[in-house]
């Protein structure tokens, strides 16, 4: 397990854990709850900010709310 | 009999709501402001049958309908309000086919609000290809409404939902999601506190500032007292029912959707390898951005020219025509100079928009939002600040309004204070005159100096944008936390019917916005130039005509004397005098004062005013820039050189000198204090700048 921002470009993962306290309630409506699937396609230079895929949405984060988000990377199939 | 029914439109962004609108109302719309605020309010008409016809609402585009931003939290406070005149009949729910599960969310977020609820899923021509398949009747019984598919590019579907439209009251209103499944505690307490009350609706009342903190906002029933719970427990809860409800929708669409997922073989990947790319990513931003500009000062220098001259001309007409008189005068030099100095942003605007609506439609801009996030927030700036600082090169008030997606106050306002030391448009003409008059017209390493001035100027803006930001970054305390998300919609192909609605309601409302303001100053300034105190004044024909009584003159010549003499004590002059010993250190005169002054209507009116002042020789068809160009053979008037050329640059480039941006960042920030301390701030460094500057050129 580790937090999101760790996973390299492509990689896929499950979300294992979020904490709530520090992400915005509307990342958690978008779909970033454990159990969903997520994907780091894209880092902005200087790793920051994180293009996304959680499920089928697309959506770009700071890396310091990616920090708060916990994952179980996938191995690749 | 006409029957008129509310419909609103609410849905996620990017689902293609605008174009469901514009399919139902084509030109039958309006765009108009909430008030007190400028989120935009589009309205729009739709005969639905012989016998009913239907008010629309383009709600703004919103996730949920907790609020995080002001365009969010304007759908909430509608639906919340019964007695808004705007409160919807019926609401019709769009949703994007391949995002069915992120858009439900918001439709029983609405449908439990107890309003009858229509589903719509757009963009239905891409199932086949996207193998999705709906059962329609089963998700219409599960969710307990009618469902309609509509794709707006194959005009499908439209004739349908106005069907169901006119049939709204046979739509079932009853909630989807029981509130106490999220807490039985709270909830059972909270309908203990308030019963025979919807507790869905009393929830989203307390709830509503927990994400999104605004100025002001209605009270739409009292919950003061029943504030028992920390925010972060409220928090805690909206994140339970977002859980909760993500769980009811999978067991509805497991039942009723279908994907044969085949890898999907869609552009975006091929697309962002390029376009958020390290280096081919900026390269391709800063030639779109070079593009911009091109369209701004190359494409729009025709039609402007051509709107210049003809303002011309209409006001030598009108002069002609009519009888002589105070009358006549303020028409052709009071309202018809006014509509001239706004009418002239249309092409700059026009273009502006042009670029921002397409960028915006086929998903690109999100990719700047993206590559720009990091480097701008070194300054307290945000991704998002990049739209408003680009349309800060044509004028600051759509680049005001343009900062309103920002759902971050603190990013926001400090982007709001900064814009308009961009190089605005109506800066431009003062620049080119005093280049044209202290540049000398050499070159420097092939280029040559008077261009290099200009873009020195350009980037000085950009420059003190982000100087001032940082700055103001470093002050200010964020009274709320809220956090960068932004949606990377799939890339597609922009509607042109959208495009064009868009140029054409932005361009609009600036007329009107800004319009009504410089209109007003401008006649104004034409009142206090056009009367004087005493009798200097009222007896200027004569006392000049005395003067030159013994020398050989042109009567066109005496007449621009007398103007100038005119001027020099009406009361506009005699402010200029005042002020004269204030700006004397910059190396202004009261000449150079009275055009300060007058630039708060629009800065461009500098040159028109020191056109008259110096009682330029016009023959009666010249226009604004002729007179501009025989101010330039005057070269040899000692003011004007380099020292203060120089000093009147800087204060241009630096001062807060348009009142129409300072009543939209009032708007915008709901208070005076901003719009306040960004005309002083602004004013003072600007004073400063120049006085430096003229005191070291000297």
């Amino acid at each position: 397990m580790l937090p999101l921002h760790q996973l390299a470009p492509g990689q896929k993962a499950i979300i294992e854990s979020i904490e709530t306290e520090s992400l915005p309630l509307k990342l958690i409506e978008m779909g970033c709850l454990p159990g969903n699937e997520i994907a780091l396609l894209y880092w902005a230079p200087f790793r920051d900010p994180l293009y996304l895929r959680i499920e089928e949405v697309h959506l770009a984060i700071r890396k310091e709310v990616a920090q708060h988000i916990m994952v179980k990377p996938l191995v690749d199939d | 009999m006409i029957k008129n029914i509310n419909v609103a439109l609410i849905g996620n962004p990017n689902t293609g709501k605008t174009s469901v609108f514009n399919a139902l109302t084509g030109l039958n719309q309006k765009v108009g402001n909430y008030p007190g605020i400028t989120v935009e309010k589009k309205q729009g008409s739709c005969r639905l049958d012989r016998v009913t016809k239907a008010r629309i609402l383009d709600l703004p585009g919103t996730y949920s309908i907790n609020a995080s931003s002001m365009d969010e939290s304007v759908v909430v406070e509608l639906l919340l309000n019964k007695n808004n005149p705007d409160y919807p009949d019926v609401a019709v729910v769009v949703t994007e086919v391949e995002n069915l599960k992120r858009n439900l969310l918001l439709f029983t977020q609405i449908k439990d609000l107890e309003i009858p609820t229509v589903l719509l899923i757009n963009m239905s021509d891409q199932m086949q290809r996207k193998g999705i398949k709906i059962d329609m009747e089963k998700l219409e019984e599960k969710l307990n409404t009618k469902v309609v598919l509509v794709s707006t590019r194959r005009n499908s579907g439209v004739d349908q939902l106005k069907q169901i439209l006119v049939e709204y009251r046979s739509i079932s209103t009853t909630p989807l999601m029981n509130p106490k499944e999220i807490d039985p505690t709270y909830f059972e307490n909270l309908e203990k506190a308030f019963p025979n009350q919807s507790l869905y609706k009393l929830w989203l009342v307390i709830t509503q500032d927990v994400n999104f903190m605004q100025l002001e906002r209605k009270k739409v029933e009292d919950t003061t007292h029943f504030k028992t719970q920390t925010k972060t427990y409220l928090k805690k809860l909206q994140q339970r029912e977002t859980i909760k409800r993500y769980q009811m929708i999978n067991q509805i669409l497991k039942a009723t959707y279908e994907v044969n997922r085949k890898e999907a073989k869609d552009l975006r990947i091929q697309l962002d390898n390029i376009m958020i790319h390290k280096f081919w990513g900026y390269a391709i931003f800063f030639l779109i951005l070079l593009m911009i500009f091109q369209a701004i000062f190359e494409w729009s220098s025709v039609p402007m020219d051509m709107i210049d001259s003809s303002f011309a001309q209409l006001s030598e007409w009108i002069k002609n025509q009519m009888p002589a008189g105070i009358l006549t005068d303020l028409l052709a030099e009071g309202v018809i100079s006014g509509l001239g100095g706004i009418v002239i942003f249309i092409p700059q605007i026009a273009f502006l928009f042009l670029f921002i609506s397409v960028l915006e439609e086929t998903g690109y801009m999100s990719r700047v939002v993206f590559l720009m996030d990091r480097g701008l927030r070194r300054f307290g700036l945000s991704g998002k600040s990049v739209v408003p600082l680009i349309s800060g090169t044509a004028c600051a008030i759509p680049a005001v309004m343009a900062t309103r997606n920002i759902e971050n106050w603190k990013e926001r306002l400090i982007t709001i204070l900064v814009v308009p030391f961009t190089t605005c448009s109506a800066r431009l003409p003062v620049y080119l005159i005093l280049i044209a008059l202290v540049i000398p017209d050499g070159r420097l390493l092939g280029f040559n100096y008077q261009g290099l001035t200009l873009m020195g100027l350009y980037f000085l803006g950009f420059l003190m944008a982000i100087l001032s930001a940082s700055v103001l970054n470093n002050f200010l305390k964020s009274p709320n936390k809220s956090y960068f998300v932004v949606e990377m919609p799939n890339y597609k192909l922009p509607l042109l019917k959208n495009v064009l609605l868009t140029v054409w309601e932005k361009t609009r409302s600036f007329v009107i916005e800004a319009g009504k303001i410089i209109l007003a100053i401008s006649i104004l300034l034409w009142f206090m130039a056009s009367f004087g105190p005493g009798k200097n004044f009222s007896n200027a024909e004569q006392i000049i005509t005395q003067e030159y009584a013994d020398q050989p003159i042109e009567p066109e010549v005496l007449e621009c004397k007398i103007a100038a003499f005119k001027l020099e004590n009406s009361y506009i002059g005699v402010l200029g005098k005042t002020i004269e010993p204030l700006i004397r250190p910059l190396g202004y005169d009261w000449k150079i004062g009275i055009a300060l002054i007058s630039s708060f209507a629009a800065r461009e009116v500098f040159v028109g005013t020191l056109a008259t002042i110096y009682s330029v020789e016009s023959d009666t068809q010249e226009t604004i820039k002729n007179r501009m160009a025989g101010e330039k053979r005057k070269n040899g008037l000692p003011r004007f050189n380099l020292a203060t050329g120089i000093s009147l640059m800087l204060f241009y480039a630096f001062a807060m000198q348009c009142m129409s941006t300072l009543a939209i960042v009032k708007k915008e920030t709901n208070s005076w204090k901003w719009p306040t301390i960004q005309l002083f701030s602004m004013t003072l460094i600007a004073y400063l700048a120049a006085l430096l500057a003229y005191q070291m050129l000297k």
